[in-house]
């Protein structure tokens, strides 16, 4: 349904920072796809790359196919077509995506009436009808409420619910659980797993929240895709040494400790595995040559300890 | 007993203009021994990061006495107790001056101590957490969030804290950096016997680090 060819991301300033760097995801029909890694990997700026919404000094490379068609080479107007109506996108901060000013009932039901023409009075009602999908709790009042007037997690799915109003089929998510505790990212994720019939593209840090909702897992490391597979296999049997490490440091394993801290953006080793530094298994290969994504037990895997 | 907060009462005017006030806070509890890390674990909202302010002297409890070494503390902290009982933040871009490098936000430890300051000191004190000279230039808004959270942990140790009360400070972080973290408090306490106030939403963490933890619901324990 969405392929994702070899997408790079270059942003040219005074030193350019290369952010994403050929990443390969095919987004099934129906699939729920969680991309994972830790801040300032990459993953919030392929998302945006997906979306066409990246600054004019962001170099993009690479294909995004949906519907036949490279998403990278619309037009504005052809854009307006497809934002919101068939692809949407639920941003970071659960406050952001929200106008302070207008109630959340207007702003969940607007998509409708840029994309399909309805009345006001209809797109209120049926953004109470989604609103009462997800939750919300006394939905007739809620919906002539102001965002500021709702809790974290009830934005959150405010947001979503905005997301599929139109009838988008394909969500984007950026950290949908940002900042939430346990009970509402429980709620966010149910929210998600509701969307039976939708296709998602989720980026998290949170990897609890990927087990709720995962079908496939991709997992970044500074601008690299490291690893991608479905969603058990990456966290059963993780096969690279990132995915590995941080599975073992999440706190119901154990917090087990791994070795260094992570690298700012632009210091990693030209040339080798960006993972190299800190990795258990590096070897010298590791340090001089940057290994290709190689097809192991069911895993594409970017580590040379599977390369034979 | 190094900290204990007794019958400690927060209260604000209600938002939705009744007579009623609203409790962040109602009779609420809790001591904290030397050496020992004591979870403060709840939902958002409840209350957990008001008690921790008010224990830092950050908030004005209304009624309710905070005391330390089993002597009553006033509001606001003064001298030594201000020193010794520190807080690390969620977001720790809070505790820093946009406009400062980090270098001269580091000084300032220092200065307040009457500590002598030197530029080979301030890089030990980062190095131990995995920061580097070049970092000291660049500015809170040049560093990661977990670098920062790393810059602001080596801040407070300067004044050698008898208790951290820290309030969610992974919570933005990714498992890695976290577990990073959680280790080298760990050891931090073994070496030095510093107390921990965990303020935390996640139980599994709490479990796997706390010798005691305490439940906050609605400004109640529970």
């Amino acid at each position: 349904m969405l392929e994702i060819k070899d997408i790079s991301v270059q942003f040219a300033s005074n030193h350019s920072v290369q952010a994403v760097e050929n990443v390969n995801l095919c987004v099934k029909e129906k699939e729920k796809v969680v991309i994972v890694g830790e801040t300032g990997s990459g993953k919030s700026i392929l998302l945006l790359a997906i979306l066409g919404l990246l600054p004019q000094n962001a170099m993009v490379t690479g294909e995004v196919l949906f519907e036949g068609r490279n998403l990278l080479n619309l037009k504005r107007k052809e854009w307006d077509q497809i934002r919101g109506k068939k692809i949407s996108y639920v941003p970071q901060g659960s406050g952001n995506g929200m106008n302070p000013l207008m109630n959340v009932g207007f702003q969940v039901g607007e998509p409708l009436l840029e994309h399909r023409q309805t009345t006001k009075k209809e797109a209120f009602q049926k953004s109470i009808e989604l609103l009462k999908k997800f939750h919300i709790g006394s939905e007739e009042i809620m919906a002539k409420q102001y965002p500021h007037t709702y809790s974290g997690g009830m934005r959150q799915r405010a947001m979503i619910a905005m997301g599929i109003s139109a009838g988008a089929h394909i969500i984007l998510a950026d950290e949908p659980t940002k900042g939430l505790d346990e009970k509402r990212v429980a709620m966010v994720a149910e929210s998600f797993q509701m969307l039976e019939d939708e296709t998602i593209l989720c980026v998290t840090h949170d990897l609890n929240f990927a087990k709720k909702i995962a079908q496939s897992i991709s997992v970044m490391y500074a601008a690299n895709q490291v690893e991608y597979a479905a969603a058990e296999e990456v966290l059963n049997h993780p096969l690279h040494p990132y995915t590995q490490d941080m599975i073992a440091a999440m706190p119901e394993n154990g917090l087990k400790v791994s070795k260094g801290f992570a690298i700012p953006h632009g210091q990693y080793a030209q040339g080798g595995c960006r993972y190299a530094p800190r990795c258990r298994m590096c070897k010298e290969r590791c340090m001089i040559q940057q290994p290709p994504m190689i097809n192991c037990r069911g895993h594409k895997v970017r580590c040379w300890n599977y390369a034979d | 007993m190094l900290i204990r907060a007794d019958k400690i009462t927060k209260k604000y005017k209600s938002r939705r203009g009744d007579k009623k006030p609203f409790y962040a806070l109602k009779n609420v509890s809790l001591e904290i021994e030397q050496g020992q890390t004591i979870g403060l674990l709840g939902e958002s909202g409840s209350g957990k990061s008001t008690l921790g302010q008010i224990i830092v002297g950050l908030a004005r409890a209304d009624s309710g006495e905070i005391y330390y070494h089993d002597k009553k503390i006033a509001f606001p902290l003064k001298g030594e107790q201000r020193k010794k009982i520190q807080i690390l933040f969620q977001h720790p871009e809070v505790s820093f001056n946009p406009m400062l490098p980090l270098k001269k936000s580091m000084e300032e430890p220092y200065r307040v101590c009457k500590k002598e300051c030197s530029k080979q000191r301030l890089i030990e004190d980062i190095e131990k957490f995995g920061l580097h000279e070049e970092h000291l230039e660049r500015r809170p808004g040049e560093l990661s969030g977990g670098e920062l959270q790393r810059a602001a942990l080596a801040r407070i140790l300067v004044m050698e804290p008898e208790i951290i009360v820290l309030d969610e400070p992974t919570s933005m972080l990714d498992v890695i950096t976290q577990a990073q973290i959680v280790q080298f408090l760990k050891e931090y306490q073994q070496r030095y016997e510093t107390s921990y106030l965990f303020i935390t939403h996640d139980r599994v963490l709490a479990e796997q680090i706390c010798n005691q933890i305490y439940e906050i619901h609605e400004g109640k324990m529970i």
